[in-house]
């Protein structure tokens, strides 16, 4: 327990979670509606979608790499599973499986331009978003899709706890894919031989070459991992807004990329995980949750994700530089 | 006394540099494609005009993406400066300025010009400093300096739109002087200063040099955190010049214009042959790939293709570019190999570190 | 030769490998082996015909200048590359036709790259017992690894928490547990590249006692290095590689520097100690209880103008940090700094440089030069505000000259000063570092181990320029850690011990063996 307690001690996710509580406490004592079950699980609903695309990106991060075109890449395999659904082609499984694996597809793309063209992954990634998204809007010209499958709008519904008025408390698709994305990613990050790679791989690529991992193949899964799990994560959104708009995911990734790096994740990668990431999504999500709560008009609360975002960089670059100082002691 | 053209020849091809002469090349090869595909109309006046007016906007924003980049770093908040600058031009525009034409008419719109750019400058200290002294990263510095600035946008404007703007403005917009658009004038009268300062002046050359190491710089007796606060001051200054573009042309400041552009500033920008990781590049190279970037969508729309699909071959043709360049190097490598490790195994590196020289356009 | 060499140590094991029943058994018959090994990469010739052979528990020098092809040979042995035809690496007996990494690490061939080649994010369990994550898809066993760190590290007598990070740990530490890895993976044959470049006194003692301990378990060790002290200490025999050509295979005990650095250079070189009076010359640079809390305590030092001063002690000794507040990069918290008599505060690099310090930093290839930036670049970039014209812009002819003036005065050796740096050898580098700093016109040189990195040929053409210089004037500070470059190119030394200055010496009449006793004593 100790032993737990000292590897925590300083570390990112335990700073955001000082935060998140303290933010937390005063919203509770603020405002009414905060605390509620209700309110809880509508947060989480809601933020399930960049939950689980944070979640993906935290995987390339650690790796080392980057990838900015994962929201065009859910563009597409929302509009690509949800039309084929329409067609009366697909069922639940159906439909999961062509968005993830397409998604993979368009990932595995990245992989391939990433290790082969000596080109940054920022920029290459970057590249991909304006060729996939580009394709979509062309070949789609923008329509949206309001009528999709019944069976997809009702989603699913199951119900844990039912409370003294009789009301549910259901587990919802957003959060059973949310629970899912993040297990697994923990799971393998921290439990796995091909996680422990990965992070290798990120602190040091030469040494890991050296050492004899199949660092193109490790680049291969994490890049299609993070487009698989962006093809889950359009399902997502699609059943929560219950329509499908091709323009609408494109725009966010720097979103998602802010409440990565705020979880505790380096740009240089080897450092992250899957808690922190967590951490990072929902200190956002309940920011804004609060401001609206409060009655600030939304309008604002913008400004106040910005100041938090800087707040937090400004941080952590000024913890980047203690741990030098340390050794450079040691050293004398 | 004539100069024998073979010296003159040898002397521009060294100074356009090997990035120039195939970014070139390129643009060559396009205008003839799509002179055969979409037709010579590609070419008349009437669709040169048309690119000569909408270059001006992402050309500017191209810039002010490449000065952070030729120093190492990043500016995701150009947009949003540009917005802001813009919206504060607007406003002062439409509050208080003299209704008949003359002096305090003409002076006002300075001042409203003046006052953007101040706005603009603002935004780029607080990057400067975060960057320079605070030590933040640039990527993630300028991710928070965006969040907020587009935060103060919308919570100022509520998402809505400034308009009505006067004459010399719209002037600026739509207008042309002996058949070139204003606003490529002014592209012009401010990319090739920027170009000259940026390879010719101690600030210039300091940039890329901090771009390749900024701690040896520092050694060498330079003021690197300076430098990087002028960086990022110069930087939201052309986006303002930038926002001021795009509210001539759209008669109308909002806080969400031009966000689509921000990813394909940096695309123009390493397509022109500026390191994403910074030390080089040359306005140049910038302006032939905003030319070659411009000529791609007046050809899809000349072909009637959707306007998206233009979206897609700028990146098609980013990864093309890298793609032979990085198949340039694979063949270079092989050369050097011996037979026999040529048969153990294809692809890996000779473990030679053989220096690239002229590879990458250095342009001093 | 070489084969000669090879066969004569098979049939006489008169050199013994050392205590330890493992290694008596087998000390007669060689377990590594490769036999004329040869490498070509396109137009080069980096390794003709080179010989090796070594037994259990054999400790084997490797030393050669950069380009001699060390680093090849090292290659060649890891199974990275494979060597030309007509080579033959034989391993326990048994002939191994294309030696893949893999392979090699299996049959117990451990690499430790100068770079270490550790993970900085993960743990030190982890970084040991890395070789645990490879195969196919497995959970990981955190019980199984902590026990195979602590076991590797029990053997070896080293005590490190597990948990901690590698990035928090010194560059001592680290090297310990590269070797930690090597030993969990069941090392036979241990290839140290340039160990103890970053180390104190203490931890190239503790790495040597290593060493004797490796050896005693029948690990054959290659240590690569030139440091002559260093490998009569380990060494039983050694090896000296020359523009990929082995001049030979030697009793550690026959060598001698001298013999040493000839048979690396192919030249013979002969320095006197110098004898000069400066007394009369004028003092321009001088510290009076100069002081900085943790690192340097009461320094008092005067250089005069054509004098060099050496400053030399151990790594730690606050030397460094010393230089960087004569430079002005840091501020000292006590005492004063005169030049030319006046005092002067340096609140940053520009004040020093603006009074007419320089600094010639110790990392070279990071804080001394943009290496990816051109020759030409490199020689202006303090000076840019010299070579302006009329509308504040650097003027090319300006610019020209005085690249040509940089390259010319100090015989750069380049066809082309728009190349980049990174194209250059060590000790042209090196030159260009000291074109930069003299285009800024300097009355003090500071040199911080000027000749760390360049080969020993070239190291005589920067001597030359630092005596040039000298004579013409400058005043200048040489920090080293080699005590012959210090006692032969310095007027006066001073020996820094904790921040302090221990001694000083006057060069020409203190004798190696005093100074080494005054280093390390």
């Amino acid at each position: 327990m100790a032993e737990t307690w000292r590897r925590w001690r300083g570390t990112q996710e335990l700073r955001l979670m000082t935060v998140l509580l303290a933010i937390g406490a005063v919203l509770w004592v603020a405002t009414p509606g905060f605390g509620s079950a209700q309110n809880l699980m509508d947060m989480l609903t809601s933020s399930a979608f960049t939950a689980i695309l944070a979640t993906g990106l935290l995987m390339v991060l650690v790796a080392g790499g980057v990838d900015i075109s994962f929201a065009a890449t859910a563009s597409i395999t929302q509009y690509v599973a949800l039309s084929l659904a329409n067609q009366g082609h697909l069922g639940w499984v159906g439909l999961l499986l062509v968005a993830v694996v397409l998604g993979a597809l368009l990932g595995l793309v990245n992989a391939l331009l990433v290790t082969t063209l000596g080109l940054s992954s920022i920029i290459v990634t970057i590249a991909t978003q304006s060729l996939y998204y580009g394709l979509l809007m062309a070949a789609t010209n923008g329509q949206d899709i309001f009528a999709l499958p019944a069976w997809f709008n009702d989603g699913l519904h199951w119900v844990f706890h039912v409370d003294a008025h009789g009301g549910e408390h259901a587990l919802n698709l957003q959060i059973v894919a949310l629970a899912l994305v993040c297990g697994f990613t923990g799971w393998l990050l921290t439990r796995t031989s091909i996680g422990r790679q990965i992070f290798a791989m990120g602190g040091n690529p030469e040494a890991a070459r050296r050492v004899g991992f199949p660092v193109f193949r490790l680049n291969l899964l994490v890049y299609g991992f993070m487009g698989a799990v962006a093809g889950l994560a359009s399902l997502v959104h699609a059943q929560l807004v219950q329509s499908v708009s091709p323009s609408a995911l494109v725009g966010r990734e720097l979103d998602v990329l802010a409440a990565v790096v705020l979880g505790g994740a380096s740009l240089n990668g080897g450092i992250g995980s899957v808690p922190g990431t967590l951490l990072g999504v929902a200190l956002l999500a309940v920011l804004q949750n609060g401001l609206t709560l409060l009655g600030v008009s939304s309008y604002w609360s913008q400004l106040c994700t910005g100041g938090v975002i800087l707040a937090a960089v400004v941080m952590m670059a000024h913890q980047g530089r203690r741990p030098m100082a340390r050794s450079k002691a040691e050293a004398a | 006394m004539n100069a024998s053209p073979e010296p003159l020849l040898a002397g521009l091809k060294r100074g356009l540099g090997p990035v120039n002469l195939r970014l070139l090349a390129l643009l060559l090869a396009l205008s003839v494609l799509f002179a055969g595909t979409a037709g010579p109309q590609m070419f008349s006046a009437a669709s040169l005009r048309s690119m000569a007016f909408q270059l001006p906007e992402l050309g500017l924003l191209s810039l002010a993406m490449m000065v952070p980049l030729l120093s190492g770093g990043l500016d995701l908040s150009i947009i949003a400066t540009a917005n802001l600058s813009a919206l504060t031009m607007a406003w002062v525009l439409t509050h208080g300025l003299p209704a008949e034409p003359g002096l305090w008419w003409a002076l006002w719109q300075l001042g409203a010009v003046l006052a953007g750019m101040l706005v603009a400058a603002c935004v780029g200290l607080l990057n400067g400093y975060l960057i320079a002294h605070l030590r933040v990263s640039p990527i993630l510095a300028t991710l928070g300096t965006m969040t907020l600035v587009k935060g103060i946008t919308v919570g100022l404007t509520h998402g809505g739109v400034v308009s009505g703007f006067p004459a010399p403005v719209l002037f600026l917009g739509h207008g042309t002087v002996a058949g070139v658009p204003v606003a490529l004038l002014l592209f012009a009268v401010v990319a090739i200063p920027v170009g000259v300062m940026l390879s010719r002046s101690p600030f210039g050359v300091t940039v890329a040099m901090v771009g390749s190491n900024e701690v040896a710089t520092r050694y060498s007796g330079v003021d690197t955190p300076w430098v990087l606060m002028r960086v990022y001051v110069l930087s939201a200054c052309l986006a303002a010049i930038a926002g001021l573009v795009m509210m001539a042309r759209f008669d109308s400041a909002n806080a969400a214009y031009g966000e689509s552009y921000l990813l394909v500033t940096i695309l123009a920008a390493v397509l022109g042959g500026v390191n994403p990781t910074g030390g080089f590049g040359r306005v140049s190279g910038l302006v032939i790939a905003l030319v070659i970037l411009q000529l791609i969508s007046t050809a899809a729309s000349m072909l009637d293709l959707s306007q998206f699909l233009t979206l897609s071959i700028w990146g098609a043709t980013l990864i093309g570019v890298a793609g032979t360049t990085a198949l340039r190097a694979w063949w270079m490598r092989r050369r050097l190999m011996s037979p026999s490790a040529l048969a153990v195994d294809g692809l890996k590196t000779a473990g030679i570190a053989v220096a690239p020289a002229g590879t990458i356009d250095r342009g001093r | 030769m070489n084969v000669a060499a090879a066969e004569a140590t098979r049939l006489s094991p008169a050199i013994d490998a050392g205590g330890g029943g493992v290694a008596a058994a087998t000390a007669a018959a060689p377990w590594f082996e490769l036999h004329a090994i040869s490498k070509r990469y396109g137009g080069v010739q980096a390794l003709s015909s080179v010989d090796i052979a070594l037994r259990s528990g054999e400790v084997h020098c490797l030393c050669g200048q950069n380009g001699s092809g060390k680093s090849t040979l090292i290659k060649i042995m890891a199974g990275v590359e494979q060597p030309d035809t007509g080579g033959r690496i034989v391993i326990g007996g048994k002939v191994y036709p294309h030696l893949t990494p893999t392979a090699s690490m299996r049959l117990g061939v451990q690499v430790i790259y100068q770079d270490l080649s550790l993970f900085p994010n993960l743990g030190v369990a982890e970084n040991i017992a890395i070789g645990q994550h490879l195969g196919r898809w497995h959970t990981v066993d955190r019980a199984a690894m902590l026990r195979t760190a602590t076991a590797a590290m029990r053997s070896i007598g080293v005590a490190l928490d597990p948990q901690a990070l590698v990035s928090t740990l010194s560059i001592a530490q680290r090297q310990l547990v590269a070797i930690c890895r090597a030993m969990a993976s069941d090392a036979r044959l241990l290839v140290m590249d340039e160990p103890t470049a970053s180390l104190t006194r203490h931890e190239v003692d503790a790495l040597l006692a290593l060493t004797h301990q490796l050896k005693d378990r029948g690990v054959a060790i290659i240590f690569v290095s030139h440091r002559l002290d260093e490998v009569m200490e380990v060494a039983e025999r050694v090896t000296v590689l020359r523009d990929g050509v082995s001049q030979g295979c030697f009793d550690a005990t026959e060598m001698t520097d001298q013999r040493l650095t000839t048979l690396m250079t192919g030249q013979a070189f002969h320095y006197t100690p110098r004898r000069l009076d400066h007394g009369a010359a004028p003092m321009v640079l001088e510290a009076r209880g100069l002081s900085r809390a943790g690192e340097y305590e009461d320094i008092d030092l005067q250089v005069r103008a054509g004098e060099i001063l050496g400053i030399t002690g151990l790594l730690g000794s606050g030397r460094t940090e010393l230089a960087l507040s004569l430079f002005g990069m840091t501020q000292p918290d006590g005492g004063e700094i005169r030049v030319d008599g006046q005092v002067v505060a340096l609140r940053s690099n520009r004040d020093a440089i603006g009074h007419g310090i320089a600094y010639l930093a110790e990392d070279r290839l990071s804080h001394g030069l943009i290496v990816a930036q051109s020759i030409g670049s490199n020689i202006i970039v303090s000076v840019l505000d010299e070579l302006l014209n009329g509308f504040g812009l650097v003027a090319e002819r300006s610019r020209e000259s005085a690249v040509r003036r940089g390259v010319d005065d100090l015989h750069i050796k380049t066809d082309n000063p728009d190349n980049a740096v990174s194209t250059l050898s060590g000790g042209n580098q090196q030159r260009v570092v000291l074109a930069k700093w003299l285009a800024t016109r300097p009355r003090v040189l500071i040199l911080d181990s000027p000749t760390v990195g360049v080969d020993v040929a070239a190291k005589d053409g920067i001597y030359e320029v630092i005596r040039t210089l000298a004579a013409q004037g400058l005043a200048v500070i040489m920090i080293s850690d080699e005590i012959p470059e210090v006692l032969f190119h310095s007027d006066r030394i001073l020996v820094m011990a904790r921040g302090r200055i221990s001694h000083s010496f006057d060069a020409s009449r203190v004798s190696a063996d005093e100074l080494q006793e005054a280093v390390h004593g």
